[in-house]
């Protein structure tokens, strides 16, 4: 049935986080009561990218993108657009530019800007629904590979489009599934790694949330390649979501014979099971993730022999990441040519960054290899909230390095950011403004590296801990004059001797940020933060001048440590009391909480 | 045998879901000495073996738990948003420290790596519920929903 509009409303786990199944309700019960149920069709989306303004909701064919919808705001959007056909404008994201309403999503930068091909589906089709898959030319690629190429043919395809792999070191994905083709041996498997755990990074999660299929179908392309008939997606216990999606999905493709015995009638076969996590890191090491998925404790062992050789049971194992797998269905049906007709020569195709921290619009958002920072962050990203000014981006997530804003200008791809010591990873971006330390940032990291270290080598299990704490007296105001030494010294013993890529990547956050804002280590050990984030070196002072006493300060403060009479100012503040908070500053109506040093 | 893991085979690829399933189903929410002896014998592997399992993944307990278990991210992009002070009034609104339990028995109180929810920093999960843009009076509102959901069962 056609129906007038389609609204589509996003159900990814950010935007259900903020009630958007109580809007698709009351939407349905105001189309219910409109007598609109044959003409207005309501669809429940994977993520549309701009998480911060959920729940979001497009109406086709008009184009009108909503934003923090409400309940109570389905009656006005019913009866004033859905039936007198006009749209809503308070609920509107529009732009200066975006004046006519069809035009509002093209207009709005946030999406002009991106070019979407992993997330072309998300936030598009119903992830539920393998028919609005297949309307997509879901499964083509599959059908052509089974039934068209040979398993080299298609291995070389991929190798030809120069795809790498998206879950952190960029290894050429066509060479891998080379590697696990070639391999000897009639049992092997092909392995997804959803274990997405990078802080900063929810790509992985939006992809099997909004289009669960092109991630079974890369894998089954995958396995025809290199010969294996059965696969796992390994996903992370924190994702219930994910795994309701994929598991469905799964459940559809075995019904309809896309997976499974004999998938097409081709002769080939291949199932995939779900493995959950429970709540370690370290899985995402392919040799940890495969120790987890046998029933191990989720340890990496030294590599060679790489699982392409040796991996799952034994056997021959092709491991590759979730965002990898949905290039893999675009590059057949497009061909190799296409792909690199995206991106940059040695990073072909587009890379799906996650936005967070100091940045207008967090979200998921996708461009071609290539972009610059600058772009991704000011452009796509709106910039950085309440007019502050940009310090630093974090990309690759615990693994990576911060990036100063005079390198705001560099291209994007795999080799530009290792060169500025930072890496790719899974594409992670926490953005980061004047208010934040850079030093309590590297300590941020290594806390959770620290924590995150399976204790299987010595380097990482003491190494990390030795490292956090030397940042830890920094922070405190207790650092002593070697200290700074110290920790190159040891970051970098880390980073060769650690047995997997956790321990050699973890100290890279303090090393990129020791590179390029060492005066702010340096100033900690003479007691200043200059971000005023570190809260044993700042004190908070109330201006007299500008206190009004209005008391709203002395009730917020959780420990009583201001003294005052309403309206006879000033009031004051126990420093010793005092647990810097910061409680009073954000209530003030008057902006008369300033942080001074405490030395 | 229990019927709960009676759906999984009996071998050692099965046994972290064979864990899920058995502490799932303790209305503490832990991993009994009986569950992880059911499953070694299940398996058919040393009780050790499951042990070592068990502990190395911070998902499993093996202490008993509230009914609801809290975990809130504590990753850069919700401490760079204030995840500290959402941690600060949890423990504050509902008298634990991490890693306690509230003396009703409804909530644990835990702490997680990211959840993939940065969009929405500073997060957490409820169980498999997970809610964004933490704020104190956020939080005071989830939790008096959460409690009185369980007091209308």
């Amino acid at each position: 049935m056609r129906t007038r509009l389609d609204v589509l409303i996003c159900a990814g786990a950010a935007c259900l986080s903020a009630h958007s199944a109580a809007v698709r309700d009351a939407l349905a019960r105001e189309i219910e009561a409109h007598g609109l149920s044959d003409e207005v069709r309501i669809v429940e989306t994977g993520c549309m990218g701009p998480c911060e303004l959920g729940p979001v909701m497009l109406v086709y064919p008009d184009g009108a993108f909503y934003i923090h919808v409400t309940p109570e705001d389905a009656a006005e959007i019913v009866e004033e657009h859905f039936l007198k056909g006009r749209p809503v404008e308070r609920l509107l994201w529009t732009t200066p530019e975006a004046r006519r309403i069809a035009e509002q999503r093209k207009q709005v930068p946030f999406f002009a800007k991106q070019r979407k091909v992993v997330l072309k589906n998300c936030g598009l089709i119903d992830p539920e629904n393998i028919e609005e898959y297949i309307a997509t030319d879901g499964y083509a690629a599959l059908g052509k590979v089974l039934t068209e190429m040979t398993p080299t043919a298609v291995a070389e395809t991929i190798a030809a489009s120069g795809l790498r792999g998206r879950g952190g070191a960029g290894f050429p994905t066509g060479k891998k599934w080379g590697f696990v083709a070639g391999a000897p041996g009639p049992e092997k498997y092909v392995v997804c790694n959803a274990d997405e755990g990078d802080p900063g990074a929810f790509m992985d999660r939006a992809l099997l949330e909004g289009d669960p299929h092109a991630v079974l179908e890369g894998m089954a392309i995958a396995a025809y390649a290199v010969g294996a008939n059965h696969g796992y997606i390994y996903v992370r216990a924190e994702y219930p979501l994910a795994i309701n999606r994929v598991e469905a999905a799964l459940a559809a493709a075995h019904r309809m014979g896309l997976l499974g015995n004999n998938i097409m009638e081709t002769g080939f076969s291949f199932d995939i099971e779900v493995r959950m996590g429970a709540g370690a890191f370290v899985c995402g090491e392919e040799t940890a993730l495969i120790a987890s998925l046998e029933g191990h404790r989720g340890q990496p062992r030294p590599r060679p022999p790489y699982p392409a050789v040796e991996g799952l049971f034994g056997k021959p194992t092709l491991i590759n990441n979730v965002e990898t797998f949905g290039n893999v269905r675009h590059i057949i049906l497009n061909g190799a040519d296409w792909f690199r007709s995206i991106g940059t020569e040695s990073s072909p195709g587009t890379k799906v960054f996650a936005l967070s921290g100091k940045v207008v619009n967090t979200g998921l958002v996708e461009v071609p290899m290539g972009t610059t920072l600058r772009e991704l962050i000011f452009e796509i990203g709106g910039g950085i909230p309440d007019g502050k000014e940009f310090k630093a981006v974090q990309t690759g997530g615990p693994s990576g390095g911060c990036i100063p804003a005079e390198y705001l200008d560099t291209p994007i791809d795999y080799e530009s950011l290792q060169e500025l010591g930072s890496i790719m990873g899974s594409g992670g971006m926490i953005v980061m403004d004047a208010d934040n330390c850079m030093v309590n940032l590297a300590r941020f990291f290594l806390e959770f590296t620290a924590n995150e270290s399976c204790g299987k080598c010595i380097p990482c299990r003491v190494g990390l801990p030795a490292m956090l704490e030397i940042l830890q007296r920094i922070t405190r105001g207790d650092g002593r004059a070697d200290d700074i030494d110290k920790l190159e010294r040891l970051g970098k013993t880390i980073k060769t001797a650690s047995l997997c890529g956790l321990g050699q990547t973890a100290p890279n956050p303090v090393l990129s940020t020791l590179r390029y804002f060492r005066d702010e280590y340096e100033e900690h050990l003479v007691g200043r933060c200059r971000a005023k984030e570190c809260t044993a070196l700042i004190r908070y002072w109330i201006d007299p001048e500008a206190c009004r006493g209005c008391d709203q300060c002395r009730r917020a403060c959780p420990v009583g440590a201001i003294a005052g009479t309403p309206g006879n100012p000033p009031y004051a503040i126990d420093a010793e009391a005092c647990v810097r908070c910061g409680t009073c500053r954000e209530v003030c109506p008057f902006g008369a909480v300033e942080i001074l040093d405490r030395r | 045998m229990n019927r709960l893991i009676e759906k999984y085979a009996p071998t050692r690829e099965n046994l972290l879901d064979i864990l899920h399933a058995l502490q799932d189903d303790n209305p503490h929410n832990y991993l009994t000495t009986a569950a992880l002896r059911q499953a070694a014998d299940y398996v058919g592997i040393p009780l050790s073996e499951v042990m070592s399992t068990a502990t190395f993944y911070s998902m499993f307990s093996l202490k008993p738990r509230g009914r609801h278990i809290i975990r809130i991210c504590e990753s850069p992009p919700c401490l760079l948003l204030g995840a500290e002070s959402v941690l600060t009034a949890l423990q504050e609104m509902l008298e634990v420290q991490v890693g306690e339990t509230t003396t009703d028995g409804a909530f644990t109180l835990e702490t997680t790596s990211c959840l993939g929810a940065c969009g929405v920093a500073p997060a957490m999960m409820i169980d498999d519920q997970l809610y964004g843009n933490l704020s104190r009076e956020r939080l005071a509102e989830i939790i008096d929903r959460v409690r009185s959901s369980d007091e209308a069962r």
